[in-house]
């Protein structure tokens, strides 16, 4: 038996789950998630939209296949922390360059091995998504001072912390977005560069005006951490943005924001969508699509301007919409995977065509 | 779209009888498939070959044929019963190949019948090797470099092209029949020609050896609406090179990042969609485990073993969903059953690892060639569910049944370090053995991956638990403290191996786990890691902290599995166990069954009310018995898997339906049983155990030979045999002392007489005996490969009433609750008994169809407490059936190099097919059939070899064939002989007298029929053992009994036109 670390995980409810903690020791407080991805972890540990959450996998072995420098989907992991049931300390696979711990460790993220993930998963499934924190003051923290902790964690500025500073340029001769960084994934950067697009990339809490001066075909919008409803800015510009016309597009975040700006409204989920196995289907055609999902926030609440494109097949919640007139169209679940299935990988030469048209 | 409503009435084929490569899995999947269509309303019409299935239940299909699954006979029964559509991918490779033959007949054409589900075009995209790779090529999918051919030379040129090593594999065969890896020129022509020969279609497929890349299988569904899920990804342990039934495989893949596991999820997609499969489809890769290069190997449009796998591992019902998709239903229009909230149209996600463990039966045939290689040779498997791969692999070792509770083997333990690095690189049976033993002995993880192209993840997993296997050595059991113990309980030791490397009793550790609070948590088996609530009652146990089994207060029985499919220990006992679940439900009791065979209908979560898939050990059913506190056990029906857990459930006062433990000691105590036999006067043949040689024949000629011989410690059969003289004996006596002086070798006088077997119900007053069941071949023959007919044939009404009475003085005597089986000889007039199973027994389903009666419906009653009287039998034998039904046993031993093939005393058939008819001759001509021999024309050609004390009774029956103007070849002995007695005999040449020999004739395809009665089996170096090898490998028909072929020349002379056979429904017609 290895030497370890005792640490617990305290939940909002109360309830504890002991074990041994990993990466960099240091306590962390943050909205525990789980996600049900069996392969991927990498990129979900550097999938921004984590940021200020706590993630739990639902996969027992994680760690398999290491770590390479590849597969990051931002240059660094933005959760608070990380649950697994076994950590791999001997990863296997060609491209592996770092382990799990290691990582963690580099990056600042605590880690939690050897809880019972499964009774999380159900807890959170009935409860809830709830606060958490990891600590490795087992049986030490005071109801007083687990108290003070929740009540001072706020993932309000979630999308401060994961856009970038300063916009750049990835260069393409194709088509030319304007891409608004709120924590996108570089798998959608990657997917649209893939197809020949231009991207200039700005900061979140750029204005409109800034955007549409580097004449850009379109707008795109990714995905991010937190509540929609905590950037009302971002939300004005979206509105703005479409009013001039200009196509817009989204994934996740920016199909929530677009939403918003469309006078739709948006709803927490129980315990969010996080996974690889997601069904959603296409109202046009009826086809279903098993799809890459990692959201907490749902759109409700169409407004007249708007129509749903697809729906999930489990819960009947709105994957999907489209603006009734304008070029503006966003979709809650990521056809760029990383991690997950790549069957609604064509959704990129949907977007393209839509500003095809237009053009 | 919703379903089709013209389609009314279904056809399903099954897959026939048990055999190497196609299993219990396909009864699995036709059940599922025709309650399935069953549910939408639906008429199914059902054609297997095999007695001993679920499927084949009278009241499961609306129409029920067990005839031979031939294009001729399900012709008769399209014609009888104008189906109007079939289902093609339900039955295996047997029902693939059968549909794809009555489309390409015009049959399917001709009555008006369609194939819903994959179409067969589809079907033969992806089976055809040359349109598979034309296939490959439109979707731009990667193969593996190779060729088909018909022809060996141009088979080498290829081979010499793309360099050795080369594999070969036949197209259209079972478990890759006939393939296999040459290295040279030489194994390329005797592989390729054996293959050749052994293709449908007369191709086979010559590839370049991409030896070590990882295997890695996906479960895939589509519907007719284009909406594509996988199921399940598998990875084997093994890497490609071993055949992925002999690998041990693991789910999900392990070792894949999220960009290489998407890129093979994607090319399974693009593959299926592209030749639109409707229903469920095996896509099979290998991947570079240094870059992404990757091949894909085969795809099989149908259910599968791998299909069958990835059900039981995620709780997806794949059979079912295919069989909805084939009426017309989309995904998304398909319940979850698991879940009853969401879909079918997801895909599954699991939260614990499953290991599946091949069960191979070398245990059985000990001299077989054990090098795995592209055939598969495991007759079954075990799979296991655990938290981790370390809990995951320790319950699928203990799984298997030998003997094995850890990593540490005694036989592995006795090589030197060279042999096990030697063994560790030509797979076996016990690699993973010799691999723990060089990690033991500190040989390096990474040298070892080299050498076996195993991944480092899994080495280092095994390497991690012998460690701590050497770690525990170091501890005495007071030194372990409650974390110990509990993390090596979480790691998944069993109290037995810890008890082995401590030094001390299971019990010790049990009552230390007691101490310490240790015990398992259940958790579920729900297709979405506890995303969603679940209401599947599928579970396994972990050491952890929340468990999720929820024991209600009803009224319960458990009733326990009987594990792998082996040699000996079949589908039957699946039969038994399913039925008796049916019995208990009807009878309003909540049922729970443990079993860890992922190929049966046990262990559809849908069979009982609790499913528990878990070693069926001591120690992990007593931790279920534990909680669930069960009412009582059910053992009669798991086979001797669950009558050796009678003595430990005693001892922990858990309460035994049906004959009591002692009771069944008696039975299977030589001494005990030879007393009870005694004192109720019962006959039986004489015996003594002997210690010497001259003891030994002084005692046989006490009891007169021939002599029956075996060794005392073995079980089974195993290395018994007959012995006609002193030479014999002496010989036999001899090599056993030498092998082993300290047990004695037990003599038992021949009776070569009529065997009789009766599969009996008592409730401790009443007997009933639903039928006698008459044995074609002489005693001598194993009853589970002799020929079973029923109703006996040539049994006398008084031999029958004494059949009754010591059938009901045993039973009494031992106070059976239940069932028993009990094995006759009738030897010149008088009744001996041979062999007393307290238990359910293989002939169960089988005399269960033919008779009508519910057999285990009524013994799990009885065992419950009604009288038979009460259920409206008593004591006696059920009434006989006009129909004659003959049972027929099927070998699977051409699959396993350097195997005996004749009839003896040691068990070797795999399954069983049924031939049901108005006359004997009728019924043996389709058992014949449905068994797969081709039954020699008047003018065949037979080469005869028979034993010197047989040759004479050889003679009349040798004339019988000659009459039918049949030629025999003969060696020089036996040709003598026929010569003398007025034939005209080609004398051919004995393998030493050189070419052309024997076997070369008999390669050569000129040869009808071969009747070798051997002297002795098991013997590799004698002639007759490679005659009879050659035989089975060349298909052409092997007789090795006078009996059977007595049988044989009797439907022979019948000259029976097979047009005018009638086909029997047995629900109808049986009567």
């Amino acid at each position: 038996m290895e030497k370890t670390v005792k640490a617990e995980l305290i939940l909002e409810n109360g309830m504890k789950f002991k074990a041994n903690a990993f990466g960099r020791i240091k306590e962390t407080v943050g909205e525990v998630v789980f996600t049900t991805g069996m392969t991927g972890y990498q990129e979900t540990l550097t999938d921004p939209s984590f940021a200020g959450q706590i993630v739990v996998m639902t996969y027992p072995l994680i760690g398999n296949y290491g770590i390479n420098l590849d597969d990051m989907e931002s240059s660094r992991p933005f959760l608070k922390g990380f649950i697994v049931r076994e950590k791999c300390d001997m990863p296997s696979n060609w491209r592996c360059e770092m382990d799990l711990d290691g990582f963690l460790k580099q990056h600042k993220v605590m880690g939690l091995e050897g809880i019972d993930t499964r009774a999380l998963t159900r807890v959170l499934r009935q409860k809830g998504t709830m606060k958490g924190i990891i600590t490795t003051r087992v049986d030490d923290l005071t109801p007083s001072q687990i108290k003070q902790k929740f009540d001072t964690y706020t993932n309000e500025f979630a999308v401060k912390e994961v856009t970038i500073d300063e916009k750049y340029v990835i260069n393409g001769k194709g088509t030319h977005l304007a891409v608004l960084d709120c924590g996108i994934k570089r798998g959608i950067l990657r997917d649209l560069n893939k197809r020949g697009c231009k991207l200039t990339v700005f900061p979140a809490f750029t204005d409109a005006q800034e955007m549409l001066e580097c004449k850009p075909d379109a707008v795109f919008l990714g995905n991010g951490p937190g509540n929609p409803k905590d950037i009302p800015t971002v939300i004005q510009t979206v509105k703005k943005l479409i009013d001039s016309g200009i196509p817009v597009l989204g994934i996740c975040l920016g199909h929530q924001l677009i939403s918003l700006a469309l006078s739709c409204n948006t709803k927490r989920l129980k315990f969010g969508h996080h996974g690889g196995n997601h069904p959603v289907k296409d109202l046009k055609t009826g086809r279903v699509y098993i799809t890459s999902q990692n959201h907490n926030f749902v759109v409700c609440d169409l407004s007249d301007d708007v129509e749903a494109s697809f729906i999930n097949v489990n819960d009947g919640s709105i994957e999907g919409i489209r603006h009734k007139t304008k070029p503006v169209y966003s979709v809650q679940f990521h056809p760029e995977a990383s991690p997950g299935p790549l069957d609604t990988q064509s959704l990129f030469d949907r977007f393209l065509k839509i500003i095809e048209e237009v053009k | 779209m919703p379903k089709d409503i013209s389609i009314k009435k279904v056809l399903v084929i099954g897959s026939g009888p048990i055999v190497i490569g196609q299993a219990a899995e396909f009864d699995y999947s036709g059940t599922q498939a025709v309650q399935s269509l069953k549910e939408e309303g639906v008429e199914v019409v059902l054609v297997n070959s095999n007695p001993a299935t679920i499927m084949t239940d009278i009241g499961m299909a609306h129409y029920t044929y067990i005839e031979p699954l031939t294009i001729d006979f399900i012709e008769k029964v399209i014609a009888k019963e104008r189906p109007d559509s079939i289902i093609a991918g339900m039955g295996g490779q047997t029902g693939l190949n059968l549909s794809c033959e009555l489309y390409d007949r015009g049959i399917l054409d001709k009555y008006n019948v369609r194939v819903i589900g994959t179409s067969i075009d589809s079907i033969k995209e992806g089976e055809d090797r040359d349109s598979f790779k034309r296939l490959m090529e439109r979707t731009n999918q990667p193969i593996v470099e190779s060729e088909i051919i018909t022809d060996i030379e141009d088979g080498l040129a290829f081979a010499q092209n793309i360099g050795y090593p080369v594999i070969i594999r036949p197209a259209y065969t079972l478990g890759g029949t006939g393939g296999g890896i040459a290295e040279n020129e030489d194994e390329f022509r005797q592989i390729c020609s054996q293959g050749l020969h052994l293709s449908r279609v007369g191709q086979v497929l010559v590839e370049k050896s991409i030896k070590g890349w990882k295997e890695i299988e996906f479960e895939v569904m589509r519907d007719g609406a284009g909406n594509c899920i996988t199921v399940c990804s598998m990875e084997n342990v093994d890497p490609v090179g071993v055949h992925t039934g002999d690998s041990i495989v693991v789910a999900p893949a392990q070792t894949l990042s999220d960009r290489e596991y998407q890129m093979l999820r994607s090319a399974a997609i693009n593959i299926i969609n592209s030749i639109e499969i409707k229903g469920g489809c095996n896509v099979q890769f290998a991947l570079d485990p240094n870059s992404y290069n990757y091949a894909v190997i085969e795809i099989n449009p149908r259910v599968s073993r791998s299909s069958a796998l990835a059900s039981k591992a995620t709780g997806y019902p794949i059979a079912k969903v295919a069989a909805k998709i084939a009426l017309g239903y989309n995904l998304d229009e398909i319940k979850n059953a698991v879940t009853e909230k969401t879909f079918a149209c997801f895909e599954p996600t699991i939260d614990y690892v499953v290991l599946k463990f091949p069960r191979w039966p070398f245990d059985k045939f000990f001299a077989a060639k054990r090098t795995l290689g592209t055939k598969m040779m495991a007759t079954g498997e075990v799979m296991s569910i655990g938290t981790s791969f370390e809990s995951a692999l320790l319950k699928g070792i203990r799984s298997l049944e030998i003997g094995q509770y850890g990593l540490e083997r005694a036989s592995s333990k006795k090589r030197d370090l060279e042999e096990l690095k030697k063994r560790v690189q030509f797979p076996d049976d016990e690699r993973l053995f010799d691999l723990a033993e060089m990690l033991r002995r500190n040989y390096r993880v990474e040298k070892l991956c080299q050498i076996t192209g195993m991944d480092p993840f899994f080495v280092n997993k095994i390497k991690g638990l012998v460690d701590t296997e050497e770690w525990i050595k170091t501890l005495s059991i007071d030194e372990l403290d409650e974390s110990h113990l509990r993390y090596l309980k979480k790691k998944g030791f069993s109290d037995k191996a810890l008890a082995k490397f401590l030094n001390c009793t299971p019990p010790d550790v049990y009552n230390l786990r007691k101490k310490f609070n240790i015990m398992p948590v259940y958790k579920m088996v729900d297709t979405c890691a506890g995303e969603f609530e679940a209401v599947t009652p599928y579970y396994y146990s972990t050491y952890d902290e929340e468990n999720e089994l929820k024991p209600s207060n009803k009224k319960k029985v458990m009733v326990i599995g009987s594990g792998p499919i082996r040699i000996g220990q079949g589908i039957e006992f699946d039969y038994c166990s399913v039925h008796s679940i049916m019995a208990l439900k009807r009878a309003g009791i909540e049922t729970i069954i443990v079993n860890n065979n992922p190929e049966t209908v046990s262990t559809d979560f849908d069979t009982s009310d609790k499913l528990f898939f878990e070693p069926l050990t001591e120690e992990d059913v007593l931790n279920i018995v534990e909680q669930e506190k069960p009412d009582g056990v059910i053992l009669q029906f798991g086979g001797q898997t669950a009558i050796k857990l009678a003595n430990f459930f005693d001892e922990m006062n858990i309460p035994i339906y049906g004959t009591k433990p002692e009771q069944i000691d008696a039975a299977e105590d030589r001494e005990k049983f030879d007393e009870l036999l005694e004192s109720l006067g019962i006959r039986r043949p004489k015996g003594k155990g002997v210690w010497s040689v001259e003891e030994g024949v002084k005692v046989a000629n006490e009891l007169k030979f021939p002599v029956l011989v075996r060794p005392s410690y073995v079980l089974g059969g195993q290395g018994m045999e007959i012995t006609y003289n002193e030479k014999q004996l002496i010989k036999y006596l001899s090599e056993a002392f030498g092998k082993d002086s300290k047990n004695p070798v037990l003599i038992d006088r021949y009776l070569g007489g009529r065997e009789i077997e009766v599969d009996a119900i008592c409730d401790g007053t009443d007997v009933f005996i639903p039928g006698i069941m008459e044995h074609l071949e002489r005693a001598g023959v194993h009853s589970g490969d002799s020929i079973s007919i029923y109703p006996p044939q040539n049994i006398s009404d008084d031999m029958k009433s004494q059949i009754m009475d010591v059938t009901k003085k045993i039973a009494l005597a031992l106070k059976v609750i239940g069932m028993i089986n009990i094995q006759f000889i009738e030897f010149k007039g008088e009744l001996n008994i041979i062999e007393v199973n307290p238990r359910s027994s293989r002939t169960v389903p089988y005399i269960s169809k033919v008779t009508g009666v519910g057999v285990i419906d009524l013994a799990t009653k009885v065992m419950l407490g009604s009288k038979l009287s009460d259920l409206g039998y008593g004591t006696g034998i059920g009434e006989e059936s006009k129909v004659i039904a003959v049972k027929v046993p099927v070998f699977s031993t051409e699959k396993l190099p350097q195997v005996e093939v004749s009839l003896g005393p040691e068990m070797r058939s795999t399954g069983e097919v049924l031939g049901v008819g108005y006359s004997l001759e009728n019924a043996l001509y389709k058992g014949f059939i449905a068994a797969g021999m081709t039954i020699p024309r008047a003018g065949s050609a037979i080469v005869a070899t028979i034993r010197k004390h047989d040759q004479e009774s050889f003679v009349e029956i040798a004339k019988r064939f000659d009459r039918l103007g049949c030629k025999f070849l003969a060696t020089s002995g036996t040709a003598k002989v026929l010569n003398n007695s007025g034939m005209h005999v080609q004398t051919v040449k004995k393998i030493s007298e050189g070419v052309p020999n024997i076997l070369d004739i008999i390669r050569s395809g000129v040869i009808d029929l071969i009747v070798d009665i051997p002297e002795k089996g098991n013997n590799i170096k004698s002639d007759g053992f490679k005659i009879r090898r050659t035989a089975v490998e060349s298909k052409v028909t092997l007789i090795t009994s006078l009996d059977t072929l007595n049988a044989l020349i009797d439907v022979m002379e019948k000259n029976i036109n097979q047009d005018e056979l009638k086909i029997f429904d047995i629900a109808k017609d049986l009567k």
